[in-house]
């Protein structure tokens, strides 16, 4: 089957939804590859790259969709006014779509699609299961928007991120918020943190706190007694109680004076995104700050932020930008792409080129938005998180450790009586000798542990060598006054010489032969 | 000079503590050296101050035996191949057990010995054990020896009743030392006679029913023997460096065979019964589906080329090929490409612990490469290409996958998680312990089939 890849042409669209190496990959499943010509240019790769890694570029539009069965795209189809026609309409009858379809907010689309025919997998509603990871192209994304917000952030930012202390004086560091610790958050955390900003973020949701530990940012908790969970089944935020918001306002206001730049991230599925930076909030913040709103597109955490563009509100830059992936496009389009090719690898489980969407696998099922002109969005509901799994982690450890507990006491009590009896028996010479042969088991046995695997041949044949220090008792026997001692003395004198020769010459051969690289 | 007892014992002391720092000194590679010359100081002293002690005579004989069986081990310690390094500690195992039988007998027939009471009882015990562990020592490496040199087949010798053999053979020991202890002076030497008999077919007996591949824990079981073995000669001797010296080969070849067992979770009981993989256990999973596909030498070549990450896994096949320098020369050339190439050790791979580290250390593959199990075996999805070096049940798939097979739960190599997995092999034939690999079905999976040493110079070619 034919993959093909048009030109993507939502305005400032940078990205592209297949790389000449996600096309080698793409190939190796078995499809041949056609992309539109000049597609990936935004992105910094070239046509002839593409053609390099055995991609047709097709220069008409109207071809390069009628001739692929399969055709993946990075935004949701919408009118092209080049052709005068509609991207769903460029689609084939029956053909096969992979992108972005936002299916709550295009109903219309949805209708358009499936008179069509067709077979739509819409990117944004891969479920939120781990083995689904890879085909995530939601995270990948918000992660390069998370990364591009503070990138913009500090563009626009008359200040140093880090801290200094230099001849011309002390630079005090950055202080930089994140509301909302999703891929985004956590990623706009990371960044901020590594250009050597003071990094504080806040999530509705407590259990996030641990990951916004780790990527190096303190997290701030509420001063309010609650049972309410800030998370759904799907890991995503859901709308707060009238006091939980009071109380997290009270929060802002209080960090807006002394932060410099504020990120926010909060979205809630399917809803406008909650207004959480008000007016009154930018006009307590010092001149110069920066607000990057990566909610804007579904309308902004911030009251005053201009979706699409960058405002200057009471002296705080508020930048309101909707494509932050775009603005990194040759990276954006290299995860996205292998995103796909993830996707393909699922959807062609012979590998021979043919696509086959199984309904009966999870993954597949909640990404499918349309089965062959039916619609089949929503998918039924598929409760699997991390959080949840709270309790249901702990009995499994505790069954293993039970067994030894009764073998330890009955060989303590067998050891007692033996060293009693031996005790009580033996002479006192025996019992020396004893006492070094149990000691030496010991150091034995530590000493050997720590000797590293690889060197286990060596390990045998010097303990081999050493072990023919038995050659001490023939030497005491050499000199009996009885032929036969003298003759099996002698004899055993010999053969514990060949040993200690050999075991150490062995040995030091073998030691002689691990290097290092040099 | 003569040295009083308590310079003696001294220099036992010191002997003694320079062994545990010898053996010590293996813990990594840097100190390993100066842990062998360790070794080679306490035994100088160890024997040096035993001559010196003023007990030992006749130096025109003993001079003579020491100085040719010395030049004899090292000439044949340099000689010998790696890939024969199994058999020659097996050899050498055999010497210390045949040397603690001869001093065990020498010492009860010592007419200038006079042990009275509780003494002279536990003076027999201690000979009585010394010889009865060193003849099994003694024969049970010969025979090992003898599976490893390809001698004797490297099948198990599975007897009707064998295990009660073995029971009839220890009673029948336990019943002679009775006779041996009640026999008084030096009379026990008929009992003492038979017993070592009787011994040593148990020994031949024992390592006769344990296959091939399970000679590491063999190998490693006789280390710990002549270890015994040696400890009981230094209570007979009244000698504590031999003690020492004994306790510390004693456990630490018992750890290793500990080790080996672990590795392929089998208990030690189970092992040391033997009769393993002959069959009844192998239940042949002929059900599995999927096809073998063969992939040339050239192939093979592209694929490597391609690839940035390499991991090579050998078993037994390198060795028996005696593929390694080439492989070592293939790892050069990926090296100097840039690719991360490394080495994933099985504990079990090959015939004796350690082995596949000694021979790749010897084609010069630097040890910091050539990695355990546990170290990289998460590391397999992010592989291009796993490379299978005659290895077979240590990258075994249905040891995870499948409850009721001989090797279920016994951990290996996750190979077939890499992008691609190349198995070099002489045929299909099923592993030591006869069961199927459901790996070479797997559709990720190439068969290069052929001597590994001839496809290896074949795939160096084409690099």
């Amino acid at each position: 089957m034919k993959i093909g890849v048009p030109n993507e042409i939502h305005e400032n669209e940078c990205r592209v939804a297949m790389t000449p190496d996600t096309a080698m990959r793409l190939q190796k499943l078995g499809y041949e590859c056609a992309i539109e010509a000049g597609a990936g240019a935004s992105a910094n790769f070239t046509d002839q790259a593409y053609k390099d890694a055995g991609v047709e570029v097709i220069s008409d539009t109207k071809q390069l969709w009628s001739e692929s069965d399969i055709v993946l795209k990075v935004r949701a189809p919408e009118q092209n006014n080049a052709l005068g026609m509609h991207e769903a309409d460029l689609l084939r009858e029956g053909g096969n779509l992979i992108s972005f379809i936002w299916p709550a907010q295009n109903a219309d689309l949805l209708e358009k699609l499936k008179s069509r025919k067709a077979t739509i997998l819409a990117m944004d509603s891969v479920p939120r299961i781990s083995r689904a990871q890879k085909f995530d192209a939601l995270s990948s994304m918000a992660n390069i928007a998370g990364y591009r917000a503070v990138v913009e952030a500090a563009n626009h930012f008359g200040r140093f991120f880090t801290g200094q202390v230099t001849a011309a004086g002390k630079v005090p560091p950055a202080k930089v918020m994140v509301i909302g610790a999703g891929v985004a958050g956590l990623a706009a955390v990371g960044t901020a943190n590594s250009l050597g900003a003071i990094v504080r973020a806040f999530d509705t949701r407590p259990e996030v706190k641990e990951q916004i530990e780790s990527m190096g940012a303190q997290f701030l908790e509420l001063e309010f007694e609650q049972d309410e969970e800030g998370g759904t089944a799907g890991g995503y935020a859901k709308t707060m109680s009238k006091e939980f918001i009071d109380a997290e306002m009270a929060l802002f206001r209080e960090q807006a004076k002394e932060v410099d730049i504020i990120i926010t991230t909060a979205l809630i599925p399917g809803k406008p995104a909650p207004k959480l930076i008000l007016t009154d909030m930018v006009e307590m913040m010092k001149e110069g700050s920066v607000i990057v709103d990566l909610a804007a597109e579904q309308g902004g955490n911030c009251e005053l932020t201009v979706p699409g563009e960058i405002a200057v509100k009471h002296g705080v830059t508020i930048i309101g930008y909707m494509d932050l992936p775009s603005r990194l496009p040759t990276q954006s389009s290299q995860l996205y792409g292998s995103n796909l090719c993830h996707m393909m690898n699922v959807l062609t489980p012979e590998k021979d080129g043919n696509i086959n969407v199984n309904m009966e696998d999870d993954v597949i099922r909640g990404t499918t938005v349309i089965k062959e002109g039916e619609i089949t969005w929503p998918p039924p509901p598929l409760a699997v998180s991390a959080a949840p799994t709270k309790a249901a982690a702990a009995p499994v450890v505790q069954e293993e450790k039970k067994k030894s507990g009764l073998g330890f006491p009955i060989a303590l009590v067998l050891a007692a009586g033996l060293l009693w009896w031996i005790g009580n028996s033996a002479p006192a010479e025996f019992m020396q000798h004893f006492t070094v042969f149990v000691l030496s088991c010991f150091i034995g046995y530590w000493v050997v542990w720590n000797v590293t695997p690889a060197l286990h041949t060596p390990l045998m044949s010097v303990t081999n060598a050493i072990s023919s220090v038995i050659i001490v008792g023939a030497l005491l026997q050499i000199g009996s006054s009885v032929g036969l001692i003298v003759a099996l003395a002698t004899f055993s004198v010999f053969i514990a010489s060949i040993n200690i020769g050999g075991g150490f010459a062995v040995t030091q051969r073998m030691l002689q032969m691990f290097r290092k690289d040099d | 000079m003569t040295m009083n007892p308590q310079m003696l014992g001294a220099a036992y002391l010191a002997a003694g503590a320079l062994f545990i720092l010898s053996l010590n000194g293996l813990s990594n590679q840097e100190s390993a050296r100066r842990g062998n010359l360790f070794g080679i100081i306490g035994m100088i002293i160890a024997v040096g101050a035993t001559i010196l002690s003023g007990n030992v005579s006749n130096f025109g004989i003993l001079f003579p035996a020491m100085i040719v069986g010395g030049i004899i081990g090292t000439v044949v310690a340099m000689k010998v191949e790696m890939t024969s390094m199994p058999e020659l500690v097996a050899g050498f195992h055999s010497l210390v057990g045949l040397a603690a039988v001869l001093v065990g007998y020498s010492s009860y027939m010592d007419p200038t010995a006079h042990f009275e009471g509780s003494e002279k009882a536990i003076h027999d015990v201690e000979v009585y054990l010394g010889v009865f562990i060193g003849i099994i020592t003694f024969t049970g490496s010969i025979i090992a020896f003898c599976k490893l040199k390809g001698v004797i087949g490297g099948k198990p010798l599975t007897l009707p009743g064998r295990h009660l053999l073995n029971l009839i053979g220890i009673i029948a020991c336990l019943v002679l030392g009775y006779m041996f202890l009640k026999a008084g002076g030096h009379n026990g030497m008929m009992p003492l006679l038979i017993m070592t008999l009787i011994a040593g077919i148990i020994g031949i007996h024992l390592v006769m029913a344990i296959g091939g591949a399970d000679m590491p824990v063999v190998v490693s079981m006789l280390n710990s023997y002549s270890g015994w073995a040696a400890a009981a000669t230094g209570f007979m001797l009244g000698n504590t460096a031999l003690i020492v010296v004994g306790a510390l080969v004693g456990s630490s070849g018992a750890i290793l065979s500990y080790i080996m067992c672990r590795a392929m979770n089998r208990s030690f009981i189970s092992v040391i019964l033997g009769g393993f993989g002959t069959g009844g256990g192998a239940a042949a999973v002929g059900d599995e589906e999927g096809e073998v596909t063969s992939a040339s030498a050239e192939e093979v070549a592209g694929l490597l080329k391609d690839a940035s990450n390499v991991i090579i896994v050998p078993g037994y096949g390198m060795a028996v090929a005696q593929a390694q320098t080439t492989v070592s020369e293939i790892v050069k050339k990926l090296r100097a490409k840039g690719k991360n190439v490394r080495f994933g050790i099985h504990p079990v791979a090959g015939r004796l612990p350690g082995h596949m580290n000694v021979l790749l250390a010897e084609a010069k593959v630097p040890y910091d490469i050539v990695l355990e199990m546990d170290e990289l075996n998460d590391d397999f999805p992010d592989t291009d290409v796993s490379l299978v070096i005659g290895a077979n049940d240590i990258v075994n798939p249905s040891a995870q996958t499948d409850p009721n097979s001989p090797i279920a739960g016994m951990p290996v190599l996750e190979v077939w998680k890499a992008a691609s997995c190349i198995v070099l092999k002489r045929s299909m034939a099923s592993g030591y312990a006869g069961v199927d690999n459901p790996l070479f079905l797997k559709d990720n999976t190439d068969m290069l089939f052929g001597d590994a040493k001839d496809t290896m110079d074949e795939v160096l070619k084409h690099l």
